[in-house]
């Protein structure tokens, strides 16, 4: 009882902050837009937070990081800083056309908010995407990432007002990988949306990172929400780098809907961050489609990283991979749920899920939990956990050839997360995440980005 | 270069070696033979540094030092070497990288610098011609997916490329057929100098037609109970263990 009345209060707050800003969140939006936010706020009145008892939500309790006392900005803020003084993203040196969203608003001062092409690619902000593209847009937003029953995705879809938006017509492909980089920076205690939409159209090809960095050290609460639709053959990739500050909370929302014999590649790879909750939804909506989910956390201190990945096979012939790996340190937590639901006519589908964790301490803690609901007969479907420690004997080998321990052990974690890793597909940025990770393992990674300001953990 | 003196080593409290007694020098090899739960891996580990063996009794001289005080990664760096009986499978990290960890761990120790990239390639391809051991295994990640025999020649690179001052080989032999058995032979052989000494441990009296050895010992219920030139070994040969059990059981 007690814990209903607590949801709702707080939900009651959001409830009331949508209702006193509406105008000023809709200003100047289509009706479709005004239609959907009020769809979505009246789904969000009628579910409130999870609860604590709530399966999906049973090892990330959110509820009260929302309940905090956070600002909230319903127009892009005036904030003046030379952003390469500020802030450099730690997948540096790419060849990638890099995009920020600094506080949920795309932000580029001087440049067109957004980018066309000459075959037709579009990609930048959503929001002016939104008034220039109406038809395009509505025709994908929203349609996949459930409202009903879904509380973060419908405050996401209530509240937010910017994010990407990426559009690839039929047989075109990007020049260059996107680079998607989400700066939060505040004076005071933050939450922020921000709702990206990708279109893939069929034949088409993209590639698309995604970094997620904090540059003060105020308490910020994301609330994203990623849509992605590939039509017929189409390839994507996505790669999201978390590496917010340990003082933040970041819950993503992925929605990924593959028509057929799309491919698409999903990696999460999660450095940082105090708490971490990524939701990831692929539908396999034609066949012959294939999904690769890979995610890899490196944790240490009181960090608490949550992965629940959801994959429906809805059509025959398609091929789903789970592979998420975590390795936790000091008095950190862990979770993943992986879900596989293979639907009745869905036959001759292949779908496995492996889950390996590596606690470095008595104190560090994962709960692992696959998930098959298989109603087809003629299918393929594997799943494995396993929580353990380093291999002892693995260790000692390596120190009797004079590695010492430390090294011993580096050697190792690099190796367990090196098998994700591994399964990047482009060369360039599998080099910076394997360095990347490396400094994470050494304790060399900065969290603020060579920020000036002074981070308390 | 090395001194045992009454060693006793349990372990998880079962006492395993009972009172070794040994002196190796320079330039020597030594076969360490027993039948089956002797104790001969268990002195093979007491003297790497394995951490769940203990040493209730006795001392471990090596080049006058103390080796118990001595963490696994020191005793290799001070140029000891365990070849091991079942070497451990490493998947995720390479050979190459594992070793040339190991020669700049060495080097740091020394007071050396880093060795060049370039350079330890070039001390690889020397070392692995000096063996016979195939460009593909090194290729890999550590052991992984190698068969018995070529963890075994694996062993014996490593030992040619970390130029140990003592090498304690483990049943090098075991599980190996006669061709593998004698490139690893050869390999060990090759490396014999009058600055090295080698400790051959073998249950089985083949290997020492291949690796002369210098002295043989008789481990038996944690005990070395006899002690001979080569000719020991022809003689287990011929009579078998049972015929040290029963001389030591009268």
């Amino acid at each position: 009882m007690k814990d209903t009345l607590e949801a709702l209060s707080t939900a009651d707050k959001y409830l009331g902050l949508f209702e006193q800003n509406r105008d000023l969140i809709s200003n100047g939006e289509p009706q479709f837009m005004k239609e959907m936010r009020q769809a979505a706020i009246s789904s969000f009145a009628r579910t409130g937070f999870p609860v604590r008892k709530e399966e999906l939500y049973k090892y990330t309790h959110l509820e009260p990081v929302f309940d905090g006392e956070l600002a909230f900005d319903f127009a892009p803020r005036k904030i003046s800083f030379d952003d390469n003084e500020l802030f450099r993203c730690d997948v540096p040196m790419l060849d990638s056309h890099v995009l920020t969203v600094l506080n949920g608003f795309y932000y580029d001062p001087g440049k067109p908010p957004l980018y066309e092409f000459d075959n037709g690619v579009v990609y930048g902000s959503l929001r002016e995407a939104i008034q220039r593209y109406p038809d395009l847009v509505s025709a994908y937003l929203g349609k996949k990432a459930h409202v009903e029953h879904e509380s973060f995705v419908s405050l996401n879809t209530a509240f937010s007002q910017d994010g990407i938006f990426l559009y690839v017509p039929e047989n075109q492909s990007l020049e260059k990988p996107i680079q998607i980089i989400h700066l939060l920076l505040s004076d005071k205690n933050q939450m922020v949306h921000h709702r990206n939409l990708f279109v893939i159209g069929k034949n088409a090809r993209a590639q698309v990172i995604i970094c997620d960095h904090t540059l003060s050290p105020h308490m910020f609460l994301t609330n994203s929400v990623t849509e992605v639709h590939t039509a017929e053959n189409a390839d994507l990739d996505i790669l999201r780098l978390q590496n917010e500050h340990n003082n933040s909370c970041q819950v993503t929302n992925t929605w990924i809907n593959q028509e057929r014999d799309s491919r698409c590649q999903h990696g999460t790879v999660t450095l940082h961050g105090g708490m971490v909750r990524n939701n990831l939804h692929v539908r396999m909506n034609g066949e012959g489609g294939e999904v690769n989910a890979l995610g890899l956390f490196l944790i240490d201190k009181m960090q608490h990283v949550d992965n629940f990945t959801v994959i429906e096979h809805a059509s025959p012939n398609c091929t789903s991979n789970q592979h998420y790996k975590g390795v936790l340190d000091d008095a950190s937590t862990g979770a993943f749920n992986g879900k596989i639901h293979v639907f009745p006519d869905a036959q001759k589908t292949m779908a496995y899920q492996t889950n390996n964790n590596i606690l470095l301490t008595d104190t560090a803690r994962m709960n692992s939990k696959p998930q098959l609901e298989i109603f087809a007969d003629d299918v393929k479907c594997s799943h494995g956990a396993t929580v353990g420690q380093l291999d002892e004997d693995a260790l000692f080998y390596l120190q009797s050839r004079g590695i010492s321990k430390d090294e011993s052990r580096l050697m190792l974690m690099y190796a367990f997360a090196d098998e994700v890793i591994s399964r990047i597909k482009q060369p360039a940025l599998q080099d910076r995440i394997s360095d990347l990770v490396h400094k994470r393992l050494r304790g060399e990674l900065s969290r603020c980005n060579n920020c000036a300001m002074h981070c308390q953990d | 270069m090395l001194i045992i003196k009454d060693l006793r080593v349990n372990v998880e409290d079962k006492e395993i070696l009972k009172g070794i007694n040994l002196t190796v020098n320079a330039g020597e090899v030594h076969a360490i033979m027993g039948p089956n739960g002797s104790g001969k891996s268990t002195l093979a580990s007491a003297l790497a540094g394995r951490d769940y063996f203990d040493i209730t009794h006795g001392k471990i001289l090596y080049q006058g030092k103390d080796l118990t005080e001595l963490d696994p990664e020191e005793r290799a760096r001070e140029g000891i070497f365990l070849g091991f009986q079942y070497p451990v499978e490493i998947p995720g990290v390479s050979m190459v990288n594992f070793l040339r960890t190991a020669i700049n761990s060495l080097r740091e120790y020394r007071g050396e610098e880093p060795m060049p990239a370039g350079d330890f390639l070039k001390l690889m391809r020397e070392k692995k011609n000096l063996v016979e051991i195939d460009s593909d295994l090194t290729n890999r990640s550590v052991n992984e997916g190698f068969s018995g025999g070529e963890k075994k020649k694996n062993e014996i690179f490593q030992m040619a490329l970390l130029e140990p001052k003592l090498a304690i080989l483990d049943e090098t032999d075991s599980g190996l057929d006669i061709d593998a058995l004698r490139v690893v032979a050869n390999g060990v052989n090759k490396l014999r100098s009058p600055e090295r000494a080698t400790i051959v441990i073998t249950h089985y009296q083949r290997l020492l037609e291949y690796i002369i050895p210098d002295y043989v010992h008789v481990l038996y219920k944690g005990r070395i109970v006899k002690s001979g030139d080569s000719s020991l070994a022809k003689e287990l040969e011929s009579h078998g263990y049972e015929w040290i059990k029963q001389e030591v059981e009268s």
